[in-house]
């Protein structure tokens, strides 16, 4: 009974210290610098939401760069979900010359730190003039052997009778891949839509290399900024701003929690 | 013939994939190693043969770089598997009930943005009026320079990284152990096996590969380490928390050496590949015993 206890306790601990730092951005928003700097600070509700949002537009386009940030993550979304479902069903279900190689580059890949490439995209996007584009920070991110990996993991499973019987139906290659394969593997591609778009939105280095102004910028890298300057520095409004930002992704993992584990998760465990 | 009727087929599902690498990773990839032979100067570059190479191993930055990278390596990684593996494991006992809000509450801090949460903790972490250091001296502690001396501000760092990650990987341990047959749980407590006995001998044995994943995620992950310590420290102080992701940023994109960034990034390549074939070794040869 006592260790039943202690296992709860242990657990309940684990799920406050996960959770307080939630709780304490977005009651911070509404809360003053001067409360949040106070010893203890105040952890109840305030009443200057509306007030920090003021200061908080003032200092930083929050609706430009909420766009941003929205526009970015949905046309990478639906472009890595176009390429990676491809490739990975191929990878899976095919036969050809070169298969190997390009699955073993795929999986080699995965380990290569991004950063490595950081230095010559940047010359590539400025030799091509294409630096503070959408562009810029959406293509070079599209070369993630994740993705790739994920579905051509959930695609080796997928029965084989049913593409034979649809040759045989008469379908082609294509209608195949569109009218029998895609609808049947709908978790699959939940799980990886999600799993692309957190990661788009919460993309930070590569957009703080290649985007120059502050109408380019998307959520981190206009709360790093933001947070970078020194004058008037107000806690309330960057925790406001970081509650701005985490709340969409909050929301979309409390609707889709079992596609976002699942995108986590990955090939994990499988095989 | 059928083969023949699909063989350009998977050709072209793979081409757009494939210009994607080919512009995005392999080009670049190969001109990284082409630049960090290269010095940039007056905006333009010229051959200098290995002597970025040579900057890099006399450069002290470079060694308080890996000694960070390594050290957050050593000591977070091994704590954050081994924490990720305890509550997994608790929240796997029987008699657990809320085992979905369990799941859900410590998997949380995984969806925030490095950005997001590493202001949240920069906030709490702040010496004179953070939370934190108030909770210290609730228990009779001094307050901690937490962003603005050395130990602290890599302790402050690996804290902040385990909570962000610790439900990550207590998610990918979970389904590897929801995967071990009941019967052997069953069978060992018959014979009077307590808790210890079953993490040690059913527990991860069986799980070990997917113990190795998580080590190799985390590893990767760790090397790469960026967003955390520019937001929380800077870097500092005096360097005190830089990781080589931050002083590969630092040297390309804020002086713009990009010959020497070059050859930092190879030189992180090479580090991560050892780290990997020897993690893997290491598993593989304690399975053959």
């Amino acid at each position: 009974m006592i260790k039943k206890i202690g296992v709860y306790l242990l657990l309940i601990l684990a799920a406050f210290l996960s959770l307080f730092p939630f709780y304490f951005m977005f009651v911070s928003g509404t809360n003053t610098n001067a409360d949040i700097l106070s010893a203890p600070p105040r952890l109840i509700p305030g009443s200057m939401l509306a007030q920090n949002f003021s200061v908080l537009i003032e200092k930083m386009d929050i609706f430009r760069v909420a766009f941003n940030t929205l526009f970015m993550s949905i046309l990478f979304v639906l472009l890595a979900v176009l390429l990676y479902s491809a490739a990975g069903y191929v990878l899976a279900k095919f036969e050809f010359r070169g298969k190997g190689l390009i699955f073993g580059f795929i999986m080699v890949s995965m380990m290569i730190p991004p950063q490595v490439m950081y230095v010559p995209l940047f010359q590539m996007f400025i030799s091509a003039n294409m630096t503070n584009t959408y562009a810029s920070v959406i293509l070079p991110s599209l070369a993630n052997a994740f993705g790739i990996f994920l579905m051509r993991q959930n695609m080796v499973n997928f029965p084989t009778a049913l593409i034979e019987a649809a040759r045989i139906d008469g379908y082609n290659e294509f209608q195949i891949y569109l009218r029998i394969v895609l609808p049947n593997i709908k978790p699959a591609l939940s799980a990886l839509v999600i799993y692309m778009f957190t990661s788009m939105w919460n993309n930070f280095m590569w957009p703080l290399i290649v985007l120059e102004t502050k109408s380019m910028y998307n959520f981190p890298v206009a709360l790093a900024v933001l947070d970078g300057n020194p004058t008037n520095k107000d806690f309330a409004v960057i925790l406001l701003a970081t509650a701005i930002a985490t709340l969409p992704i909050l929301i979309i993992f409390m609707l889709f929690q079992k596609q976002f584990v699942a995108g986590v998760m990955g090939g994990a465990v499988k095989e | 013939m059928k083969l023949k009727k699909h063989a350009f087929f998977p050709y072209a599902m793979l081409l757009p994939t494939v210009i994607i690498f080919g512009l995005f990773m392999i080009y670049p990839i190969i001109y990284s190693f082409y630049l960090s032979f290269m010095d940039f100067s007056g905006g333009t570059y010229s051959f200098v043969g290995l002597s970025n190479y040579i900057e890099l191993f006399k450069d002290p930055v470079f060694y308080k770089a890996l000694f960070n990278t390594f050290f957050y390596l050593i000591i977070q990684v091994p704590v954050m598997i081994s924490l990720a593996l305890l509550l997994a494991v608790l929240i796997e006992q029987k008699f657990i009930r809320g085992r979905g809000f369990f799941r859900m509450a410590t998997f949380l801090p995984t969806i925030t943005s490095l950005v997001a949460y590493a202001l949240i903790f920069k906030v709490l972490f702040n010496t004179d009026h953070g939370l934190i250091n108030y909770v210290v001296q609730l228990f009779g502690g001094e307050k901690i320079q937490w962003i603005y001396s050395a130990w602290p501000a890599r302790a402050s760092i690996i804290i902040s990284i385990t909570w962000r990650w610790v439900g990550y990987n207590m998610i990918i341990l979970l389904a590897g152990i929801q995967a071990i047959p009941t019967e052997m749980y069953e069978s060992a407590s018959l014979d009077g096996a307590n808790f210890w006995q079953k993490l040690r001998y059913i527990t991860i044995p069986s799980i070990k590969p997917v113990i190795l994943f998580t080590t190799i995620t985390s590893t990767i992950g760790t090397l790469q380490l960026f967003d955390e310590p520019y937001i929380l420290t800077q870097g500092g102080p005096n360097y005190a928390t830089i990781t080589l992701g931050e002083y590969l940023y630092d040297n390309g994109f804020t002086f713009l050496k990009f010959g020497f960034a070059s050859s930092l990034g190879y030189v992180m390549v090479i580090i991560i590949g050892i780290l990997s074939w020897v993690q893997f070794r290491m598993t593989n040869e304690k399975e053959e015993k």
